[in-house]
């Protein structure tokens, strides 16, 4: 029997570190100010200091390449660690420990390498171009990681566990405007959202829009907009990587049209995959082109009108949803 | 005992006195609701800014961090286009595309503007010594490190590579406790952080980077010695952070014992005394020009305040150079 509670999507995240520490004694937390009372740069990790003490929650110097990769060795030896990086912008700066060491290991020699890297990502909240990324697609694009990118505070904790149980190195794209904004039902204790499974956030009969992270919260709100004229189904992949084709390529055959929509630029995005996929799969059921929605190709910009001109949001996917329904 | 000319003296004063009023200013506007984004505070580090970038010759280069608001007005960067950038305005350094101090690079002042990631800005400033020598110009580049970014790997791969290459250059660690919530001692193993020059093979300092006389001294020395081909100087300036990491952060895990130590020692205050004393300047020279300071901010918010928003049809302008 199950209970839930509401919370925000960052207290969720923290219920699912909490849930995992209190159940594995290998899972520890590591990354920059995310200790003592501070609790890290968005209070994510507030508590668990006091609760798990500084072996399990541990504080590193800003050195991003020098902890992932000795996550990678803590992961060798049996550990699960999961890693904050402060803003997944600044993940670049551990790169070669990712792509290279982490994400071929297994492939290699068969060693396991279980850590979980939070990334907390994407913009729409003046942080300027370094403190605003959503840069999934360079690890979609690397084989050997799995890469998760939860909508709701439910997935959040969900996706977490699972990750976090998970024998693969998995990045863990946090929506940093949902943090506090987004309020939802999560079920207490011990519930995993399985990775590699999407999940319809709204049905619908005319269109499919196929998003991820904030922008589900918005192509919803777009739904919202046009119903009941236009019946909007959206799928909130949840995970990047693996996709789940199947609840993809079932939608995509009901409504025949599909739009597929994303925070990151839309230039060689994850977005990119899944549109050339559908095209290629579900060909002969769709009746009109796949409309992309992206980011512009450019550095996310600080200032306010630039980067709302930067970022999409529900107008836009809207706009796409009518452009799609009318061809 | 650095004793620097009198009127040098008085100049680093006025420079640090418009770095405090501005500093104040952007603590206030954000009070009042009427930043963008985010501003990182720069109590504490005024006298390391200013000073290093008064050392400096108008021909050398020099690549400012996040708590050098100092540096840039020395180097003459002007208050307008500075609170320009933090409002976000069209007439900002960056023209909107970043924030705060970030990006405010501007090779026609010889300053080369940073990005976030710490300390990606060292490497970057070693390259234009580099080039300096590669051309046989007289040159020199400086740049700024945190205790925190003095962890990191391009840190020790730059300077290492700077004592090979004997490159004109000039780094200054502002040593100031903490690196956003994290003290010292968990960052590193050691107290003395010009000690991390040594297995490089590079020579190093230890400055009190709130007397701005002694940091001037120190820098200029280092940059005589790097003009003249005698190679790189790290240099740590120790001092504290005053006030949060930035804005929105109340450093509530700062010991306030801390704070009060350094606060007795207010880089500014210390340097005002210090020409009071000496007779170089009375209490009224101190108000007039704390004055004209509030007067340039104020001119400052003014004009970035009017000042238009950047265009959003301009937003993929500036990509690529032509
Ligand atoms: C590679 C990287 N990781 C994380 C951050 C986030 N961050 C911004 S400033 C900062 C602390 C910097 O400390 P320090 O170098 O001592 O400079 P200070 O801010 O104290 O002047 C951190 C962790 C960053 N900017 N770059
Ligand atoms: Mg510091």
């Amino acid at each position: 029997m199950d209970s839930t509670r509401t919370m925000t999507y960052i207290e969720a995240i923290r219920d699912g570190l909490r849930t995992e520490m209190r159940r594995d004694p290998d899972v520890l937390v590591m990354g920059e100010d995310i200790g003592g009372e501070f609790g890290g740069a968005f209070k994510a990790t507030k508590g668990l200091e006091a609760e798990f003490g500084p072996r399990r929650v541990m504080n590193t110097p800003m050195t991003e390449l020098a902890f992932i990769g000795a996550a990678t060795g803590m992961g060798l030896m049996g550990l699960r660690p999961v890693i904050e990086v402060q803003f997944a912008d600044f993940i670049s700066t551990g790169f070669d420990s990712i792509v290279q060491y982490a994400a071929t290991t297994h492939y290699r020699w068969q060693a396991a390498v279980p850590w979980v890297i939070r990334a907390p990502a994407d913009g729409g909240i003046r942080s300027g171009p370094f403190h605003s990324q959503n840069p999934e697609a360079w690890f979609v694009h690397t084989p050997g990681l799995k890469v998760v990118a939860p909508a709701t505070p439910a997935d959040a904790k969900g996706l977490l566990l699972a990750a976090i149980r998970d024998n693969n190195p998995v990045i863990y794209f946090e929506s940093k405007p949902l943090y506090r904004s987004l309020r939802g039902e999560v079920p207490a204790g011990d519930r995993a959202t399985p990775i590699g499974r999407a999940r319809i956030a709204r049905e619908g009969q005319h269109v499919t829009v196929i998003t991820y992270g904030e922008m589900v919260r918005q192509a919803v709100l777009a739904a919202d907009g046009l119903a009941p004229e236009v019946g909007v189904e959206v799928i909130d992949l949840r995970s990047l990587k693996p996709l789940d084709r199947d609840t993809i390529m079932a939608s995509a055959r009901k409504t025949g049209r599909v739009v597929v929509a994303h925070a990151a630029n839309r230039l060689a995005g994850v977005g990119a995959e899944i549109a050339a996929d559908v095209g290629q799969t579900a060909f002969e059921y769709l009746d009109a082109p796949i409309c992309r929605v992206g980011g512009l190709d450019v550095p996310v910009p600080f200032s306010p009108p630039l980067e709302d001109a930067y970022r999409p949001g529900a107008d836009d996917i809207t706009a796409a949803i009518r452009e799609t329904v009318a061809y | 005992m650095t004793r620097l000319p009198d009127d040098l003296s008085i100049d680093l004063h006025y420079w640090m006195r418009l770095t405090r009023t501005m500093d104040d200013q952007l603590v206030t506007l954000w009070k009042q609701g009427r930043g963008v984004g985010t501003t990182f505070n720069q109590r504490g580090h005024e006298a390391i800014s200013v000073a290093a970038g008064m050392a400096l010759a108008p021909d050398d280069v020099v690549a400012p961090m996040h708590r050098d608001l100092g540096c840039y007005l020395v180097r003459g960067m002007t208050p307008r286009r500075l609170m320009a950038n933090q409002l976000g305005r069209a007439t900002g350094v960056t023209r909107g595309r970043d924030g705060n101090l970030h990006g405010c690079g501007d090779l026609s002042l010889n300053l080369i503007g940073f990005i976030s990631h710490l300390p990606q800005t060292m490497p970057v400033a070693l390259g234009a010594a580099m080039s300096f020598s590669y051309r046989s110009e007289p040159r020199v580049a400086l740049t700024f490190v945190g205790d925190g970014s003095s962890c990191a790997g391009v840190f020790h791969e730059s300077l290492n590579l700077a004592a090979v290459q004997r490159a004109p250059f000039v780094v200054v660690i502002e040593n100031n406790q903490y690196a956003y919530s994290t003290p010292l001692h968990q960052q590193m193993a050691i107290d003395d952080l010009a000690v991390r020059a040594s297995g490089h093979g590079v020579e190093s300092r230890t400055v009190d980077g709130n007397d701005v006389e002694e940091v001037y001294g120190t820098v200029e020395a280092a940059v005589a010695k790097a003009r003249e081909g005698g190679g790189p100087t790290l240099i740590e300036a120790r001092t504290m952070r005053m006030l949060g990491h930035a804005i929105h952060d109340g450093a509530e895990y700062v010991p306030q014992a801390l704070l009060d130590e350094w606060e007795a020692r207010d880089p500014l205050l210390l340097h005002e005394e210090k020409l009071t004393s000496r007779g170089l300047v009375d209490r009224e020279y101190l108000a007039r020009v704390a004055e004209k300071c509030r007067e340039i901010v104020a001119d400052a918010v003014e004009f970035a305040e009017s000042s238009e928003w950047p265009d959003p049809g301009t937003v993929t302008d500036g990509v690529y150079a032509a």
